[in-house]
């Protein structure tokens, strides 16, 4: 059954090896015999080998192989032959020699003389009797020169060894190398398998359309294939993969019922502190953590009373707030940054809400800089999933609901929220998720309820809303297992081709 | 955030309680401070700039007695009359206008405890004081100073004394150029007509802050045990609570505390003030906000854990606490007390609807498409240089620089995005080609709007392989076209970056979106790219604007 199987799903190189196996074992007389090229017949071993059919054998041997003067000789015959046949028929001077080339006229009358073949006689050659003897038969050389090539040395008979010793001595007649030798040995199963007729002449090896024309695919065989063996890797287009992530992180988000807000990355401060109540002297307003325009340094405020009461919110506070004192300065407020978070997307968005659009949910997920020096954890850009709530029955409760079901949906089942500060919520909550395979919490950024300082300018009413904005590269570098942040958008096109999907 | 070190013994004894090593942890994150470690005898946290009362060992240590329900409430610090006065010359107006002082007696300040208060006063300036310009604290051993003390300003050169860590006497001016901490600070007093001084009854100099004190009388030593304090700066009540962190604090090393008179405007006022803030606070908004229903009880047991006394509707807040602004600190005052992990998060039954910006969704059907063509998207920079935008294109944009950018190779905002491109492809010589990439990102120019700045996403595309040529990205660009069903024309152009007659504008409702074309040869050679390189840049804002209105 299992021979059939393998003759079933035999390759056409497989076929026409096969046949030669029952005559030769080494791979260089498997390429003759089969009249394949040397990689066919090697790649229907490798082949054949998977299949327990037989195993390739690899030595090292030395071997002789016929030159140059060794293939002519073969066919023209030795020169002493040539020459002593020519003084059979008469003697001869020895510029009066016709059958041998000039350099083989020396050595082939040494050799004669050696072997008391001929004589020498006041310049004129003759035959001896011992000559017309050697005649009638072969030498050993002529035999050696007849065999197979190639000839390992190690087989040879004392009678071989005599003549290819005389023969290695003389000029390009032998060549005798060290190499690597193939040989296969057949398993049990393969000498079985050679006992079969394999020529598989109606085996089917790819169907054509002019086969479902005719119908000569009709009882005829498919050569079985091997479905376990390895093809060679094919790639398509694909999106970046953190956008991949940015992708999914967004439909959770608008299952949620969330709604999606944009905005530009270059935002005065205004948006960017100011209307979020950090103060104007607050450390991360200085240049080291935060990138200014150069060539735009400042950019204009909204209108009059979004900006008076935000002043007023600094410098006296609103409703019951002390402030933060001091004078609060507007040329400050114009200062253009590019933006440190996303944040500044949801005061805008609190600004232009209309009350008859409450309660309503919001997210963003975009880029947002820092500057910083680039290395293995920190870059100057980083992506922020933002989200709020505007509801005025929205309480802390609802806030680590919506954190722990997001993550959950990340993947992560739990989540542990501790306390935090930032100038603009109160409380502030601190997010951390479980890694399930690192077993350690992974510290994801910030989130709470914005400060009635916050909420008052941008809504008119104190109204609570639950706001967030972790940070999400980490999520995707743990997901691709990626190490260095900088991978995220070096853009190698090889891993770009063969980084797997986001999945979740 | 400053990080502070605490001693595993001073602070235990100071809590009044020890915790196992795991609960200590536990409870300190939970609390509201970012624990770093604890190593042998070293217990390390980050303590959030909102509570400057919480820098030192003892600020801490009472925080977390309380917390943890060990010395809960309103801790209770007598004050007694020095008697002593200072005198606040009305010339510091302009410069250095108030400062709030204190007297605290009989503490033996061995190296540890001089250790605590340099820890307190540096990092007390670098926070809270803003590097010293909302506040700046200075420490002087009392018994070098002869009351009253007088805080004036002067002309610098004319005021002479030998500050710390110096041999000689110097002026005022001298100081900001020659003495180390001189130089640091300069910046916050330079181009000011009188400096801040001040001097004791015997017109001995005790420091020029908020830079250096004097070599005589501005260092405590292991003989001292009373010291003069004073904190300067341009907000009273800033620098009282600033005054109240330390003298608590120093009341907790078991000091006691001596009140002085200050002289200022006619007006006598006494520092330090320890008298407790009093604020509103109702129940219900408490509970609404938190989504929780505790009683008056509770609540008054919450607020205990977290040092303040409550009753009826009224909370007593210490004075040193300097992030009280709102009654709405108190919800995470109750909320931290009730722990965070106690919470139990729910999600209201609000209905509203989820919906995806309309541009980013166009964005995502543009991407699909080209995806389908089997082309990689790739993500790149917004930051990128001069050098890959302009020189190496051949061309001349006038490009949003940004200022003092850390990293030179990313310093301006990006005009067009095939550069963009043309770095992954140098970044890619070894790999398998063809490589037919793009990528969508944000573009920045000088233009209208609210900052200046205009910001357009466009989309770039580039092919590279043997083979590629104007043929090729024009039928990318035509698929992509008639997909979105777009008419659009091609109009013969230039543009340096292109080979001549080879590179074409696109026009859709008589606008400018695109260039298509094949890119130059001393582009290609700037990149070292050895294949060619066909390419389009396509605005897909502008494009998205002209289809809408249709």
């Amino acid at each position: 059954m299992e021979v059939e199987k393998i003759i079933d799903g035999l390759h056409p190189l497989e076929r026409k090896v096969i046949p030669s196996l029952k005559k030769y074992t080494r791979f260089e007389y498997l390429i003759k015999d089969s009249g394949l090229k040397d990689v066919e017949v090697m790649r229907a071993l490798q082949w054949l080998e998977n299949k327990k059919v037989l195993e390739i054998k690899k030595v090292e041997k030395e071997l002789i192989e016929l030159d140059e003067n060794g293939r002519s000789y073969l066919k023209k015959g030795l020169p002493e032959k040539r020459l002593l046949q020519e003084l059979n028929e008469s003697n001869k001077s020895i510029h009066e020699i016709k059958t041998l080339e000039k350099e083989e006229v020396g050595i082939s009358i040494g050799a004669l003389k050696k072997k008391a073949a001929i004589l020498m006689n006041q310049g004129q050659l003759s035959i001896t009797e011992q000559g017309k003897k050697l005649l009638e038969k072969e030498s050993f050389e002529e035999l050696f020169l007849k065999k197979e090539f190639p000839l390992e040395v190690s087989s040879l008979k004392d009678e071989e060894k005599f003549a290819l010793n005389n023969l290695k001595s003389r000029k390009q007649i032998l060549k005798v190398e060290k190499r690597k030798l193939i040989s296969i040995e057949l398993t049990s199963l393969g000498k079985e398998l050679i006992e079969k007729d394999v020529r598989g002449e109606d085996v089917i090896e790819r169907l054509t359309p002019k086969m479902l024309k005719d119908g000569s695919w009709k009882n005829k065989k498919f050569r079985r294939y091997d479905v376990s063996i390895n093809v060679p890797q094919i790639n398509g287009g694909k999106k970046h993969f953190v956008n991949q992530a940015l992708e999914y992180a967004k439909q959770v988000w608008m299952d949620l019922g969330f709604k999606e807000m944009t905005g530009p990355k270059v935002q005065t401060s205004f948006w960017n502190f100011d209307a979020l109540f950090t103060a104007q002297d607050h450390p991360v307003r200085e240049m080291q953590d935060t990138f200014f325009i150069g060539s735009i340094p400042k950019g204009k405020l909204p209108d009059k009373k979004i900006v008076d009461s935000i002043k007023e919110s600094h410098e006296k506070g609103v409703e019951g707030s002390l402030g933060w004192g001091g004078k609060w300065n507007d040329e400050l407020a114009k200062t253009n940054v590019l933006r440190t978070h996303t944040t500044c997307l949801s005061a805008k968005t609190l600004y232009n809400l209309k009350k008859e659009d409450m309660p309503a949910k919001f997210f963003a997920l975009g880029r947002c800089f820092r500057n910083e020096a680039l290395d293995w954890s920190h870059l100057f850009e980083f992506n922020q999933t933002e989200g709020i709530v505007v509801d005025p029955n929205a309480n802390f409760r609802n806030l680590l609901g919506y954190l722990k079901q997001f993550f959950k949906k990340m993947g992560f089942e739990k989540a542990r929220f501790r306390p935090a500060y930032f100038p603009y919520t109160e409380p502030s909550v601190e997010i951390d998720v479980f890694h399930p395979v690192h077993q350690k919490w992974l510290e994801l950024g910030g989130a709470g309820i914005f400060r009635p300082e916050v909420t008052i300018p941008l809504l008119g009413k104190e109204i609570p809303v639950l706001a967030w904005g972790p940070g999400f590269d980490r999520l995707i570098m743990d997901f691709y297992k990626i190490k260095d942040i900088r991978e995220l958008y070096n853009n190698n096109i090889e891993q770009l081709r063969k980084i797997k999907a986001w999945n979740k | 955030m400053p990080t502070v070190t605490l001693n595993k013994e001073v602070f235990e004894s100071l809590v009044g309680k020890k915790l196992p090593i795991e609960e200590l942890k536990d409870r300190i994150s939970m609390l509201g401070t970012d624990l770093e470690g604890i190593e042998g005898n070293e217990i390390n946290v980050e303590v959030f700039p909102n509570r400057p009362d919480m820098l030192s060992e003892q600020g801490f240590a009472r925080a977390f007695s309380s917390f943890i329900g060990e010395k809960t409430g309103l801790r209770k610090y007598e004050i007694e009359k020095s008697g002593e006065k200072i005198i606040i010359d009305e010339s510091v107006k302009d410069v250095r206008p108030f400062t709030a002082c204190a007297i605290v007696k009989g503490i033996n300040f061995d190296d540890e405890k001089i250790k605590e208060i340099i820890q307190i006063q540096e990092k007390l300036h670098t926070t809270y004081g803003r590097n010293r310009k909302k506040a700046a604290i200075g420490v002087y051993p009392l018994e070098k100073i002869n009351f009253p003390v007088t805080f004036f300003a002067e002309d610098p050169n004319k005021i002479k004394f030998q500050p710390l860590e110096m041999q000689n006497e110097i002026t005022g001016l001298q100081i900001l150029s020659k003495h180390p901490a001189g130089r640091e600070f300069a910046h916050l007093l330079e181009g000011k007509d009188k400096f801040p001084f001040f001097k004791d009854a015997n017109n001995k100099i005790l420091s020029m802050p908020p830079i250096i004190n004097s070599h005589d009388v501005g260092k405590i030593g292991d003989k001292t045990t009373d010291v003069f304090i004073e904190c300067s700066g341009f907000d009273f009540g800033y620098l009282k609570v600033c005054l109240n962190i330390i003298v608590t604090a120093l009341a907790d090393m078991n000091g006691k505390i001596y009140s002085l008179e200050l002289e200022m405007d006619n007006q006598k006022i006494i520092t330090p003030d320890l008298k407790p803030v009093e604020w509103e606070l109702d129940l219900e908004y408490v509970n609404k906000r938190l989504g929780l229903e505790l009683n008056e009880t509770e609540l008054t047991e919450l607020l205990s854990k977290m040092g303040h006394d409550y009753k009826d509707g009224k909370v007593l807040v210490p004075a040193y606490r300097a992030d009280i602004m709102h009654k709405v600190d108190f919800i995470e005052e109750v909320a931290i007390a009730y722990g965070y992990e106690n919470f139990v998060p729910e999600i209201p039954k609000v209905s509203t609807i989820g919906q995806e910006d309309s541009f980013e969704k166009f964005k995502k059907k543009v991407s699909e498409i080209l995806v389908g063509l089997g082309l990689l998207q790739t993500e790149t920079y917004h930051l990128t240089n001069n050098n890959d935008q302009n020189v190496k294109m051949s061309i001349d944009l006038d490009l949003i620089e940004l200022k003092s950018a850390v990293n030179n190779d990313y310093n301006m905002l990006r005009g067009w995005v095939i550069p963009s491109l043309m770095n992954v492809l140098n970044k890619n010589l070894n790999k398998e080609y063809p490589q037919d990439i793009y990528g969508v990102g944000t573009t920045f120019k000088k233009g209208d709007s609210e900052t200046g700045i205009i910001e357009n996403d466009r989309l770039a595309v580039t092919l590279c392989n043997e083979k590629v040529n104007f043929t090729s990205i024009k039928q990318v660009f035509d698929f992509l076209m008639r997909m979105l069903d777009i008419e659009y024309k091609i109009e013969d152009t230039e543009h340096l970056s292109f080979i001549p007659g080879r590179v074409g504008r696109v026009i859709v409702n008589e606008k400018e979106v695109a260039y298509v074309g094949e890119i130059h040869p001393l582009v290609l050679e700037n990149w070292q790219l050895v294949n060619p390189v066909a390419a389009f840049e396509l605005n897909l804002s502008e494009l998205f604007g002209l289809i809408k209105n249709e």
